[in-house]
């Protein structure tokens, strides 16, 4: 039950971006289609696990004054392994995605849960914290992305599902659209936890 | 014609690609540090400095031990360009801090506590990353490096500005704190928008 504890608290109580507000750049940077959030969200999912799974491993070996620097290095080598994958494998995702796949050694959401969870936890706890913060993230970025691809240009993961007719507000996939989509979104979140309690 | 393309440079990254509201880099500070005008005036000043210096920086180690064709050592070594990247900035940061705290008791002062948040600052090795993408040569890195500085500290004094007056503002209950601030946001980059039509 505790295990499965870690797994689910990522993806709605603690969700990184809606509640914890982290890791917003890439966030409205590559929300402009479902197909760019799901190719961030694995890098990301895939780097956060990496670098906990390192990070609970050797954390009783890194003295407390270098343990940020040691984190950035660990955190940086699995961004370097994804850039160089990505860009052999997916070479058109690499592409769009652009300046934002180095960029991931400086999110927030990474090197917060290396410092907040992997430096205390069991290697087993760490990896699950790991995946339910990846598939958090990657979920808030999917609902982003699909809410500004389909009023942007009308269609879904490329798929038209909005009749030819619709006139796509072009707006939506340009950074306007993508600061007022997330600043909705929020007062929404915000309104529902309100309900609630 | 070098002063036209240096020109074009410093209104691109001010205006046209604004590094906050075009290019979602920095957004943490920016919503973080727009609280106060004053803060916001030293977080800026902060960013200015450090960006500056750190274009510079990366450049010289990008070119000098990183990259084949230039560097000193002969060896292939730009994968190693995330790690480089990301251990100057940091080193360069903590030794700023260490230097303005010795020599300048009070620009630190007035800029300490934001040294230190400015190592994740994506901004920093963003502009890092670009000058070498673009390949900008020396002059035109150190330029862009300020020039985007600037930029940044442009939308965070006016985002600041409009924030104290929002404070005094009737808002809905949940629109207040983080998603007003958003969508005040979006309306900034809606107007910064429109610099896109300029053609240099």
């Amino acid at each position: 039950m505790k295990a499965f504890g870690e797994l689910t608290k990522g993806i709605i109580k603690e969700n990184p971006i809606f509640v914890m507000a982290l890791g917003l750049c890439p966030t409205l940077a590559v929300s402009t289609s479902v197909n760019n959030a799901i190719g961030m969200g694995a890098a990301a999912t895939f780097v956060l696990i990496g670098s906990n799974i390192v990070i609970s491993l050797i954390k009783n070996f890194i003295p407390s004054k270098v343990r940020i620097p040691a984190y950035i290095v660990i955190i940086a080598s699995f961004v370097t392994v994804v850039d160089m994958v990505m860009e052999a494998y997916a070479a058109s995702l690499h592409k769009s995605l652009g300046l934002f796949i180095p960029l991931i050694v400086v999110n927030c959401i990474i090197l917060g849960r290396a410092e907040a969870f992997a430096s205390k936890n069991s290697v087993g706890s760490s990896i699950l914290d790991g995946i339910g913060m990846g598939i958090g993230f990657s979920l808030a970025l999917i609902v982003i992305a699909t809410i500004r691809e389909i009023i942007g240009t009308g269609k879904f993961y490329g798929m038209q599902i909005l009749p030819c007719s619709y006139q796509p507000a072009i707006c939506a996939i340009l950074p306007p659209g993508a600061f007022f989509t997330i600043g909705i979104l929020m007062a929404l979140f915000n309104k529902w936890v309100a309900k609630k309690s | 014609m070098e002063i036209a393309k240096l020109f074009s440079i410093i209104i691109a990254s001010i205006f046209i690609n604004n590094f906050v509201l075009a290019k979602f880099l920095g957004l943490c500070p920016y919503i973080g540090v727009s609280k106060k005008l004053d803060s916001a005036i030293g977080m800026g000043m902060a960013v200015i400095f450090v960006m500056t210096m750190a274009s510079t920086i990366t450049w010289l180690v990008y070119n000098y031990l990183l990259n084949p064709s230039t560097s000193i050592f002969g060896l292939d070594l730009t994968f190693l360009r995330t790690i480089a990247f990301i251990l100057t900035i940091a080193t360069l940061v903590q030794f700023v801090e260490m230097v303005i705290q010795k020599t300048a008791p009070a620009l630190y002062k007035a800029l300490g506590i934001f040294l230190p948040l400015i190592t994740t600052n994506c901004a920093v090795l963003g502009v890092s990353i670009l000058n070498i993408n673009e390949g900008y040569n020396f002059l035109e890195t150190i330029i862009n490096g300020f020039s985007a500085g600037v930029g940044f500290t442009l939308v965070l004094i006016l985002m600041a500005g409009i924030r104290e007056r929002l404070e005094l503002a009737d808002i809905p209950e949940s629109l207040k704190g983080l998603p007003i601030s958003f969508i005040v946001a979006g309306c900034m980059a809606l107007a910064f928008l429109g610099f896109s039509g300029l053609k240099i």
